[in-house]
């Protein structure tokens, strides 16, 4: 079996910055991710990634991908990692496929939707209740549609769905919206948007397909007419095959600032560790960190 | 060759991954962009009982999401 210099999990941000940079360090390298682009695909606008003023997430992500495959990086796409164990000095990942081994590891395998846990969820899933926004959001042309959640991803659902949908409400558990300022505002002054504070979901109904959300709010009933639920409620950390890591409360892999686990040569990076702020340009720079830790250690050791 | 069409939206990423993976191995396809064609849209949903993108018909088969093991098969590749 192959004993490669470095095993990259997840190909977002903070995965494909690591493989450039260890590409262009010549370690010897595999890729291994679910998908190509991670989070950052999956966003709408992206305003403040520096040097573009506007890019779209997919643009952006496929920017990203175009710049590792200018290097001979193996890949294996569309396997996800179930296990991640240390030997002796060898670390070996098992995935869905099959099994690798490295000398060193870098976590990015970044965050998934977190889900409602109410009654008709399951059911409705990809029948008018979405997690992505993004991708099926056009379905919903002219149609009264919810958005669950009160963070910067839910409104930067919300500010989609208004250009595409007839009317929007924004399903909000707290008193305020969060998210920056500048969107909140754009929202508050969009008249097709209706912003539901205080609020909660108590389940979705509809028969082949979603026709309504049934919600709380504050403490009273209703039942809004909907064809299209976004959930936009937080992400949970894809840590679920790193048992032997630290971990904090919430899953997240707890890393130094020069991105080292507990487990000697195991490093992480991005939206799955516990670094502060979770956005696409932190998770780029902490990957760029992670690899400059990983080939330190290698000359180390 | 089988006839295979993409339901997509251009905005989404297992769409985009879908298309290149069938350009990647030179199957031609119908692209169609149901962001911008509401009937299509509706077709859609009709033939795949749901509404998420991508959708693939490949000669009547239907396939939900970017399955390329699934796309595989179908095509013999």
């Amino acid at each position: 079996m192959t004993l490669y210099d470095l095993i990259i999990i997840g190909a977002g941000p903070a995965g494909i910055t690591a493989a450039v940079y260890a590409a262009r360090k010549k370690m010897s390298l595999l890729v291994i991710s679910r998908d190509i682009g991670g989070q950052a695909a999956w966003s709408g606008d992206v305003e403040n990634y520096t040097g573009y003023q506007f890019v779209t997430g997919p643009e952006l992500a496929l920017k990203f991908e175009e710049h590792m495959k200018k290097y001979d990086i193996l890949t294996k796409e569309g396997e996800a990692v179930t296990e991640l164990k240390k030997a002796g000095d060898i670390l070996s990942v098992k995935t869905v496929k099959g099994e690798y081994t490295a000398k060193t590891v870098i976590i990015a395998s970044g965050k998934r939707s977190r889900e409602l846990g109410v009654p008709g969820e399951k059911e409705f899933k990809n029948k008018g209740l979405t997690y992505c926004a993004t991708c099926d959001g056009p379905i919903f042309m002219g149609k009264d549609v919810a958005v669950i959640g009160g963070g910067n991803s839910a409104l930067d659902a919300a500010i989609q769905m208004a250009n595409i949908a007839s009317k929007v409400y924004i399903i909000n558990n707290t008193s305020r919206l969060g998210g920056e300022e500048i969107v909140r505002e754009k929202l508050e002054n969009n008249h097709k948007v209706e912003i539901l504070n205080d609020s909660r979901v108590e389940g979705i109904i509809g028969d082949r397909m979603v026709n309504g959300i049934k919600v709380s709010i504050q403490g009273k009933e209703r039942t809004l007419p909907v064809k299209g639920i976004f959930v936009e409620i937080g992400l949970l950390p894809n840590s679920d095959f790193a048992k032997e890591l630290d971990r904090n409360e919430i899953g997240e892999i707890k890393v130094n600032c020069r991105n080292e686990t507990n487990v000697p040569g195991v490093f992480a990076a991005g939206d799955v560790t516990d670094v502060p702020e979770k956005q696409i340009i932190i998770a780029a720079g902490e990957g760029a960190k992670a690899c400059l830790s990983a080939f330190r250690y290698l000359s180390q050791h | 060759m089988k006839n295979v069409k993409v339901y997509s939206t251009p905005t989404c990423p297992y769409c985009i991954r879908a298309k290149q993976f069938l350009k990647e191995n030179n199957v031609v396809f119908e692209d169609i962009n149901v962001a911008a064609d509401q009937a299509k849209g509706e077709e859609m949903v009709k033939i795949s009982g749901q509404m998420g993108v991508p959708v693939l018909d490949i000669e009547g088969k239907i396939i939900v999401g970017f399955d390329r093991d699934e796309i595989k098969k179908e095509l013999g590749i």
